[in-house]
């Protein structure tokens, strides 16, 4: 194989590659006036090698094994374009005004070379490889956490989310070196046989997954979300708990799978420990909450216990219905955060006491926002009751009666505070609510990209089953 | 809406007449019009329909309570058109749970019945309104997160390859299994039937609820739990409905009792008629869970019995509501010489109710308490006995409802000038009224029309 040869299986970092230096040099070169385009400019961009990278090509391994491509990846990249698509189309607004417009190219070309990091990481056929990925993956993450350069919190979060960053990576890099120090090689294909579950590599496992955890935010590895989630730009928020939480859970799935199939007992305990943990702990602190970004902060946290109930299984199915949970909780998510980024940017209000009344001045953003906590809550015929049901399903399927009966105990619970948003916009009123407030046109297009996920990705059975069938190319 | 809702019901008598045809011509699957569109391959969800006897009946019923829950919230404010959208969908999930066959979608109707009532009580009820529309959303709630457990666990434990109920019936699932899941979907299913000592949701609800809400709700959703019961619980695992009925039946004794006794103590007419209704609803189950032909069919003949009479009440309690400011009795009386007709068809409803011969409640408790008694065993009878003594409490409660607010002299001066019902209000009344009247005079029609069906189940349970 010619050098070359070896990016074909590289098209979406390529491409994304491509974007991010046009992108870099037309933020050099354009002039003021030119930078009044840069948004749109990068949107379009964007949304190109969103579409263009969507389709799976055959299965291939290049640079002698450090990057390994399976057309699974190309979904779950997808699905990561298409959530990072609607974050910049939520943040244009925000990034137009006076406060934040001189830093858009920093946030568009940071906030790519996160995702550059996470693509690296989930087509990683290597352990460095996967370390390097997640390192690009979090180092840019907390400048653009710190974005706020005058803001107290933003500094804060993102000074939090630099040390405890790289102190889970140095845990993980422990653990990555006392798995060399066992197996003798990195290459995932290699190491499998190799495992055999002696007590020093199961420490070394529980290392390096604890590593994987903290990008996750499970319980116990979750203290750094709330203040982080709280203090960083909203469309920052909503980055990180949507396409790096996404993206870590699926590199989560792979390696357990693919590397560690053999230590299948001892993880999926831990899984069912962290589970539970995550699950209740998120549940609990959510309903003391009155910051809408904490609120969210604490949901995400238990979202992860239910998008880690895929993994427990072990199975393609619950590969499948883990994607799947994904890709609706892309939509979910960015619903719920796209109503906040607007009125935060119009009012400065992030309360859930600040949403009283909210119907009678905003009936379309109080719609969307209901739609996005049914969703998260899993209330049928919404996206987010399939892709629950499914991971119940897929985690039943291997007999985790007790486990199931948990988690959908704890749906109970987070409906609960769900419904309080609800009940706060619609049934409580307020003398001073929510002015009635414009949004631009991209976080519209935004809104109802998500509104129209939420209700109709459910109903069509066939992203399902086109998921299915590339998740047997594992 | 209006015309919708009409629509309704003449769609749902269409379908009734062509059911009927159809099973005069000798078709004997156990379902008819059945279809089936593949949904999610991977759990082999189908989206299938299909109506028997039951279902038919149940959507009749529900055509006729949603059209005169439409008459009654005439004249609801504020936001009439987002009431209606969210009573849409509750009647679809109402209407959906009772054509599916397929024990996803049926769930999922379930839910989808479920959750637009938080906003309806939420937002247009009356009272403890935040309370109560939380409770029961997460009771319910609740239910249905044990129930979703039930039925996974019975798809798994079949190794079925479907999740068709008529196709489930031919698998036989392992006994240890059929004994957690038959719990777990009783359990889940009975919550929304009220079964004791789950029911505490209901009276709350139902007396917060506007009044078109209160009778979908009790009128119709709270059948959903007895034919889920029916449907799924039993109809799928009869051995483990056989050996576990003694418990449940117990349970709903107890209820029908205690329901009775706890709407003797209640001043508010809506507390009186939801407690009556964890009563008649737990009759429904008993009467279930008997597993005569005999006793089933009554608990057909019950659900639509009360849910008409039920809906009649709801109906007419909103209605004096709306007139005279309160619900409780103690503050009122006399009413029947201001509002005659309001006052009449309150004391029919009343005598529906505690079961006096024929109106409805009397064919549906009498084939009840028969079919009951067909088990040879004292246990069984012992419980039908103490069942039966419902009857009586259900004559103090009301008897003494009717006579202190209806007759008697006036509590209130204000009330002398109260006007009687308008047009609409009368129509839905009298069509509501019709039903009870044909349901107590003529059962024949309608246990012939149920036989067919309920014969099937039995059939599951004797092999």
């Amino acid at each position: 194989m010619d050098y070359i040869s070896n990016f074909l299986f590289m098209r979406s970092e390529v491409s994304l590659l491509a974007v991010m230096v046009f992108l870099l040099l037309f933020d050099l070169i354009a002039g003021k006036k030119g930078m009044k385009y840069f948004q749109p400019i990068a949107l379009i961009a964007f949304a190109a090698h969103t579409i263009w990278t969507f389709v799976p090509y055959e299965a291939g391994v290049s640079f002698g094994g450090m990057y390994d491509y399976k057309p699974v990846m190309t979904i779950v990249k997808g699905i990561l374009n298409i959530a990072t698509l609607i974050v910049f189309m939520q943040a244009k607004e925000v990034f137009d005004t006076e406060r934040q417009g001189n830093k858009r190219g920093e946030f568009y070309f940071l906030t790519m070379v996160t995702l550059l990091g996470m693509y690296f990481m989930i087509s990683s056929g290597h352990f460095l490889m996967l370390f390097i990925g997640l390192e690009m993956a979090s180092i840019p993450l907390a400048t653009i956490v710190a974005m706020e350069k005058f803001s107290k919190k933003s500094a804060e979060a993102g000074a939090k989310y630099i040390l405890l960053a790289a102190f889970s990576s140095g845990v993980m890099l422990f653990g990555i070196s006392y798995l060399y120090g066992t197996v003798g090689t990195l290459y995932f294909t290699d190491m499998p046989n190799l495992i055999s579950a002696n007590p020093l590599q199961i420490m070394a496992f529980v290392f390096f997954v604890a590593g994987l955890f903290f990008k996750v935010s499970l319980v116990p590895f979750h203290l750094w979300a709330a203040d982080v989630y709280e203090g960083a730009p909203t469309n920052v928020t909503a980055y990180l708990s949507v396409v790096s939480k996404g993206s870590a859970v699926f590199v989560l799935m792979l390696l357990l799978y693919k590397v560690f199939g053999n230590l299948i007992v001892q993880w999926q305990g831990i899984l069912f420990a962290v589970i539970v943990l995550s699950i209740t702990v998120g549940n609990l602190f959510a309903l003391r909450q009155d910051n809408i970004k904490r609120f969210l902060a604490f949901s995400s946290i238990s979202q992860a216990g239910y998008l880690a109930l895929g993994i427990i299984s072990g199975t393609a199915f619950g590969m499948t219905t883990m994607i799947y949970y994904i890709f609706v909780y892309v939509f979910s998510n960015l619903a719920a955060f796209g109503v906040i980024s607007s009125i935060e940017n119009k009012t400065g209000k992030v309360n859930i006491s600040d949403y009283k009344g909210l119907y009678s001045t905003n009936p379309k953003l109080s719609f969307i926002m209901m739609l996005a906590m049914f969703s998260l809550g899993g209330i049928p015929i919404f996206a987010g009751f399939f892709s629950k049901f499914f991971i119940f399903a897929a985690a039943l399927e291997k007999g985790f009666y007790v486990l199931v009966l948990i988690a959908v105990i704890n749906t109970i619970i987070s409906l609960y505070y769900y419904l309080l948003v609800v009940k706060a916009m619609f049934i409580d009123s307020s003398d001073n609510p929510i002015p009635t407030i414009q949004t631009d046109n991209y976080n519209r297009v935004s809104l109802f990209i998500c509104t129209a996920g939420i209700i109709l990705i459910g109903l069509f059975g066939v992203i399902m089953d086109k998921i299915e069938l590339y998740s047997f190319g594992m | 809406m209006v015309a919708g809702s009409v629509a309704l019901v003449v769609a749902s008598a269409y379908l009734t007449v062509s059911y009927l045809a159809q099973r005069s011509a000798g078709a004997a699957d156990p379902m008819l019009f059945t279809s089936n569109w593949m949904w999610y391959k991977p759990l082999n969800i189908a989206f299938s329909l299909g109506v028997d006897g039951v279902s038919v009946a149940m959507i009749c019923l529900s055509a006729i309570i949603v059209m005169t829950g439409t008459f009654t919230s005439w004249k609801i404010e504020p936001l009439t058109r987002e009431f209606f959208m969210w009573f849409c969908l509750l009647s679809t999930g109402v209407f959906g749970f009772f054509i599916t066959t397929d024990m996803f979608t049926m769930f999922m109707f379930y839910e989808v019945a479920l959750i637009p009532m938080y906003l309806l009580i939420g937002i247009w009820g009356s009272g403890k309104k935040e309370y109560s529309a939380m409770k029961l959303t997460l009771m319910l709630m609740g239910a249905s997160a044990i129930l979703l457990v039930g039925i996974l666990g019975i798809y798994f434990s079949a190794g079925a390859t479907t999740m068709n109920v008529l196709e489930l019936v031919n698998i036989y699932i392992p006994m240890e299994s059929q004994y957690l899941f038959f719990v777990l979907s009783f359990v889940g299913f009975g919550v929304l039937g009220a079964l004791f000592p789950f029911h505490t949701w209901s009276p709350d609800g139902h007396a917060a609820a506007p009044t078109a809400v209160s009778m979908l709700h009790a009128g119709v959703l709270m059948k959903l739990g007895g034919y889920g019961c029916f449907r799924v619980s039993i109809y799928l695992m009869p051995e483990a409905a056989k050996e576990l009925a003694p418990i449940f039946l117990v349970l709903t004794a107890i209820g029908v009792v205690y329901g009775g006794l706890a709407a003797i103590h209640q001043r508010d007419l809506k507390y009186i008629n939801a407690y009556s209704s964890v009563s008649h609803c737990n009759l429904v189950l008993f009467a279930i869970l008997m597993l005569t032909q005999t006793a089933m069919t009554g608990a057909v003949l019950q659900m639509l019995s009360h849910g008409l009479m039920t809906a009649l009440f709801f109906a007419l309690i909103g209605m004096i509501y709306g007139r005279t400011g309160t619900r409780m009795i103690t503050e009122m009386g006399g009413l029947m010489r201001v509002i005659p007709f309001l006052g009449v068809a309150f004391v029919i409803a009343g005598l529906a109710s505690l079961g006096l011969p024929g109106l409805s409640g009397f064919a549906a408790e009498m084939t009840i308490f028969f079919g009951a008694f067909e088990n040879a065993d004292v246990f069984r009878r012992v419980l039908t006995v103490a069942a039966v003594s419902s009857i009586v409490v259900t004559a103090v409660y009301i008897l003494r409802m009717v006579g202190k607010f209806l007759y008697g002299p006036m509590q209130n001066q204000k009330h002398a000038s109260i006007t009687d019902a308008v047009w609409f209000e009368r129509l839905a009344v009298i069509v509501l009224i019709a039903g009870i009247v044909y349901i107590g005079s003529f059962p024949f029609g309608l246990s012939e029309m149920l036989n067919d069906s309920l014969g099937n189940v039995i059939a599951a349970l004797q092999r």
